[in-house]
């Protein structure tokens, strides 16, 4: 399956400015269905990690109260052009995603 | 008592009997724009409220960055080039391959005798190939029409209005559902858009009506999601509190079709991100 991540980084000096876009339901558990009246179950993602080159240098431990196809921007200081730059997460169902640009 | 329906009839018929041509309604609509914001260039009306407001503007610009719309934009693409159950696709029901033709939309079609949008012919264009038809407002059909527009983008919108009296006949439908009061707030579409556009109302300022269908279909932040033109609409019709008519219903289809005609040679931006 083609990811679901979207990425776009920057290079500025050696800050790297990395947005991320993320197609997730981001369920919080507490919604019911309008039709049924059963409680939706939670699906939502818990931990986001971003590697550069390999070696971690963020992580973020999220929960239900992020919004639906969440977007998050960061700064990495120390970043060079060629640097390859990973985005992935990990949910509560335990399933994963993950996506890499390099930068320029 | 004759005298004064004379009077009436005379001032009647020198102001109102003799209707304008379409074109000559949008030319007096660009006028009034420019004399109601004259430090507004009339291209850069397709940036809705943006073009008055600058804070909001600059935000805009941070948005359009990394646009919310892009992934229904990669949904769009899947769905768009994804063949039906008998191999036909999309392509072979549109002009030029579906690529590049939000432009044209909608158009009068003489054999119906109807307005058609693009919309209206996505579905039309499942059904002929044993689909089942999408709902007009979101998900999958605001993606398949955000990425038509896409292709579209910088096509400048070219609505015809052909020598027929019934597509004379929608258009002064479309216009007069644009300037009839309605809801238990007994407003119009024009007296939001038009006559108080750029004021503010609560926290928000009143996009103009110049350049509004060229950015859709729109991810709007309040909705957290896609929506077509005829979502909007809806909204519009529930917030003066006035019973919505369903998506492409012959009315919303009229208004779609004035409402596009005066932003007539504009370009297609769409799709758009909005507050």
């Amino acid at each position: 399956m083609a990811s679901k991540i979207r990425i776009k980084a920057k290079l500025q000096g050696d800050m790297a400015e990395v947005k991320t876009l993320m197609k997730h339901e981001m369920e919080t558990g507490t919604r019911k269905d309008s039709k049924t009246g059963e409680t939706v179950p939670a699906h939502f993602i818990k931990e986001v990690t971003c590697n550069l080159n390999g070696e971690k240098v963020m992580t973020a431990n999220w929960g239900p109260a992020v919004s639906k196809n969440p977007y998050l921007a960061f700064k990495v200081q120390g970043a060079m052009a060629g640097d390859v730059v990973t985005i992935s997460w990990v949910d509560n169902k335990g399933e994963t995603d993950s996506a890499e640009t390099t930068l320029s | 008592m004759n005298k004064i329906i004379t009077i009436v009839l005379a001032g009647l018929m020198a102001i109102g009997i003799a209707w304008a041509t379409p074109e000559e309604d949008r030319l007096a609509f660009i006028e009034y724009h420019k004399k109601r914001f004259p430090q507004v260039a009339v291209e850069d009306y397709v940036n809705g409220v943006y073009a008055l407001d600058k804070g909001a503007y600059d935000q805009w610009l941070e948005i359009e960055e990394f646009p919310p719309y892009e992934l229904a934009l990669a949904e769009g693409k899947e769905l768009f080039e994804t063949p039906f159950a008998n191999g036909k696709t999309y392509a072979d029901c549109f002009p030029n391959g579906g690529v590049g033709i939000r432009q044209n939309y909608p158009y009068f079609d003489a054999e119906t005798g109807q307005v058609k949008t693009l919309e209206l012919e996505v579905n039309e264009c499942r059904e002929k190939n044993g689909e089942e038809p999408f709902k007009y407002k979101k998900g999958k059909m605001a993606a398949i029409s955000a990425y038509m527009a896409y292709t579209s983008r910088g096509n400048t919108l070219n609505i015809v209005i052909p020598d027929d009296p019934r597509a004379l006949a929608a258009y002064e439908n479309g216009k007069e559902y644009y300037y009839s009061k309605r809801g238990q707030l007994n407003f119009s579409c024009s007296d939001c858009h038009v006559k108080n556009s750029g004021m503010m109302i609560r926290a928000d300022k009143l996009s103009p009506a110049l350049g509004h269908p060229t950015h859709f279909p729109v991810y709007r932040s309040k909705w957290d999601d896609m929506g077509t033109l005829h979502r909007r609409f809806a909204g519009c019709n529930k917030q003066v509190r006035a019973e919505p008519l369903p998506a492409q219903s012959e009315e919303y289809r009229n208004l779609e079709y004035y409402l596009t005609y005066m932003s007539n040679g504009m370009v297609v931006n769409g799709p758009g991100a909005r507050k």
